[in-house]
């Protein structure tokens, strides 16, 4: 057991580890979705179960996302608390329904008496030349629907401890993994996101965002693979003496305001790093979270560095073209400094 | 009623030239693929959906259909976009990601458009029904010619947008037909552990239309069934189901190693390969001699190479294209 604590994880298999533990101690806890079972999820995120848990608790399903994830809600309010996969964040076009205006939506329509808690969890992201259905990462789409709370990790320490508290959580929790953070070497992976993760059982508060970088000049804030991207420009930023500040936010709903808010009060500047859309988005509201709070402590017009308002190109060339990296971090950076 | 010989060697070809353009592509997606396999890498990056093993049933149905009828297909479009007359250097410069693909190397494998034909293709599970019925309203109000087939897998009928699509379909009677490719396997999840009946045709009976199952991956009974189908839809006599048995060689997407199949499944597949079988049969009724055959076969290979010669030496787009062509043209 003292292994424990230098052990490291892929995010694949500290989510998984994490619905194991809350199974063996919680009975009510299940998992459905397309391949999750024998497959051991197409990334490796529900990896093992079924050898453990059989199919009762491990249910593959039919490509049927209206009817189990609304069979979810339904089953979680009965008392149940369903893990369920929307294979990619892409298809909820199919089942939008039963997430934002049932499982997103009864707490409130019964005036609190009910609960629903499960988790909803799904693949975001791109770079992989997958094309415009399959490479999304839609974090502002589910933000900016009242009633679910919504979590990126950008590691896997971070994913355990906050699959466990999801799984925990009375109120339907969206839990988005990045694809490019899974540790499957078949579609490429950042090495950043495979940590040191705890065995035992542990929570990450839903809600709290994470000091990534201590620095005192710029805040960069991003989440999921982004936050990798912000590390890596941080790293070339100090060698020419300039110190960012990295805040990765881990949830976007609840929004950690506050400790966004605190970081820019002492560095004065601002880069919101964001794989979603542009517009309309996480980038905009983080912006507006400083704006409106207190604008006097910008030193610089905020940038931020997100996909241009474009479906996503098959073509690698015009994707990377797309995507924000460590590069155009850095070149927002200069646009501050230019002023 | 059997196709004719014309129809027959048209078949043949066409199943033919989709498997060598199958052959290649999994040939070319490996470069730059090894030793270390990562999707993004390589001539031709992202998914791979090869449709060895089906073609039978894009032939079978596309004999009857010109290039003013209109299909949708599928995440696995290959087959479906060679029978249906796609052009095949811009579908493979596509398939590529070049400025000379059919979009530009904006769409790739599962989004091949190509109006000249009237085909399109999507990544999104039952994504195609809709469309397929609304064109085929569309020809209906307009007073113009022309049937709608959407090609669905068999994992599609558990979709929402088939149940709603075959209803509308019916309600409306517009001249539409659902071709469902039953290769028994939704990635990794039976149609046994998956679909509450055997067989989808049967699922017609609830939009009071004509339902079909076609046994065996024949390329002869889909025409017939096909051909009965389509002919009924151009009549004015509204939409049919076709589930059509058929059968996978490749994985689920280059890379799937296919640890759900149990065991043997897969050697036991290859030994009823429609394509030899069919050529075999050509043989035995007399329809072709070796050496006409022979000779379709190096027609289809030489297609094929034309093709990947088009796509290799294309050029790349230029990268700050992936911000045009979100809105239509003036
Ligand atoms: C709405 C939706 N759900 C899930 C997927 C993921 N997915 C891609 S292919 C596939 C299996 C499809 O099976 P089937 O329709 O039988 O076609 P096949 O792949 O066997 O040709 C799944 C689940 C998707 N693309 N769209």
């Amino acid at each position: 057991m003292t292994q424990s604590n230098n052990r490291k994880l892929t995010i694949a298999r500290a989510m998984a580890e994490s619905v194991a533990q809350e199974m063996r101690t919680d009975d009510r806890v299940f998992v459905m979705g397309e391949d999750i079972g024998e497959l051991g999820g197409v990334y490796g995120n529900t990896r093992g179960l079924l050898e453990e848990f059989g199919k009762e608790r491990i249910r593959d399903t039919p490509i049927s996302e209206t009817a189990f994830i609304g069979a979810a809600v339904g089953a979680a309010q009965d008392g149940m608390r369903p893990v369920v996969e929307l294979m990619f964040v892409d298809f909820f076009g199919v089942c939008f329904d039963a997430i934002y205006n049932l499982m997103a939506k009864n707490i409130y329509f019964s005036g609190g008496s009910l609960k629903v808690p499960m988790v909803l969890m799904t693949s975001t992201g791109g770079g992989y030349s997958d094309g415009g259905q399959h490479s999304q990462c839609l974090y502002g789409t589910f933000a900016h629907l009242p009633g679910m709370k919504v979590v990126a990790p950008s590691n896997a320490y971070d994913a355990k401890g906050l699959m466990t508290a999801a799984i925990r959580d009375d109120s339907p929790v969206v839990f988005m993994y990045h694809k490019r953070l899974q540790g499957m070497g078949w579609l490429g992976t950042e090495p950043g996101a495979t940590v040191k993760t705890p065995e035992e059982s542990y929570t990450v508060e839903i809600g709290k965002a994470a000091i990534a970088r201590k620095g005192s000049d710029v805040t960069i804030v991003s989440l999921g693979l982004g936050v990798h991207h912000a590390l890596k420009a941080a790293e070339k930023l100090s060698e020419e003496g300039v110190e960012a500040e990295v805040v990765d936010l881990r949830s976007l709903v609840p929004l950690d305001r506050d400790t966004i808010r605190e970081s820019v009060a002492r560095t004065g500047r601002l880069i919101v790093v964001d794989e979603d859309y542009h517009s309309f988005g996480v980038s905009g509201e983080i912006i507006a979270s400083v704006t409106e709070h207190d604008i006097s402590v910008l030193k610089a017009a905020p940038r931020r560095v997100a996909f241009p308002d474009v479906p996503i190109p098959f073509e690698r060339g015009m994707e990377q073209f797309c995507l924000p990296n460590a590069d155009k971090i850095i070149a927002a950076y200069r646009e501050i400094e230019a002023g | 009623m059997q196709p004719s010989l014309e129809q027959k060697l048209w078949m043949y070809e066409t199943m033919v030239l989709s498997r060598r353009c199958e052959e290649q592509i999994a040939k070319i997606y490996m470069e730059g693929k090894t030793p270390v396999f990562n999707m993004a890498n390589g001539t031709i990056p992202g998914e791979m959906h090869l449709s060895d093993g089906q073609e039978p049933v894009a032939v079978g149905v596309c004999a009857h259909l010109d290039a003013e009828d209109i299909v949708t297909a599928t995440h696995r479009p290959h087959h479906q976009a060679i029978a249906k007359g796609v052009d095949l250097d811009r579908m493979m410069a596509e398939i590529f990601g070049k400025a000379t693909g059919l979009s530009g190397g904006r769409g790739g494998h599962m989004h091949l458009f190509d109006p000249a034909v009237n085909f399109a293709c999507s990544g999104i599970i039952g994504q195609g029904l809709g469309p397929a019925v609304g064109a085929a309203l569309s020809r209906k109000m307009q007073g113009k010619p022309g049937v709608a087939v959407a090609f669905i897998g068999e994992g599609a009928t558990n979709q929402g947008a088939f149940h709603e699509a075959l209803n509308l379909a019916a309600v409306w009677n517009v001249p539409f037909v659902c071709v469902v490719e039953d290769n028994a396997w939704g990635i990794s999840v039976s149609k046994a552990a998956s679909t509450s009946v055997p067989r989808n045709d049967v699922r017609a009976a609830s939009y009071g239309i004509p339902g079909h199952y076609v046994e065996g991956n024949d390329p002869y009974r889909i025409h017939e069934v096909a051909g009965e189908a389509i002919a009924r839809a151009r009549a004015g006599k509204g939409p049919s189901l076709i589930e059509v048995e058929t059968f996978r060689l490749a994985g689920h997407f280059m890379g799937d190693a296919e640890g759900y199949r149990p065991e043997g499944e897969k050697d036991a597949l290859f030994e009823i390969d429609p394509i030899p079988r069919m050529r075999q049969r050509l043989l035995d009724d007399g329809d072709a001699s070796d050496e006409q055959l022979s000779n379709i076969e190096k027609k289809a290979e030489e297609r094929i190479e034309q093709a990947i010669r088009f796509a290799r030496e294309s050029d790349e787009p230029r990268p700050e294209d992936a911000l045009t062509a979100v809105f239509a043209q003036a």
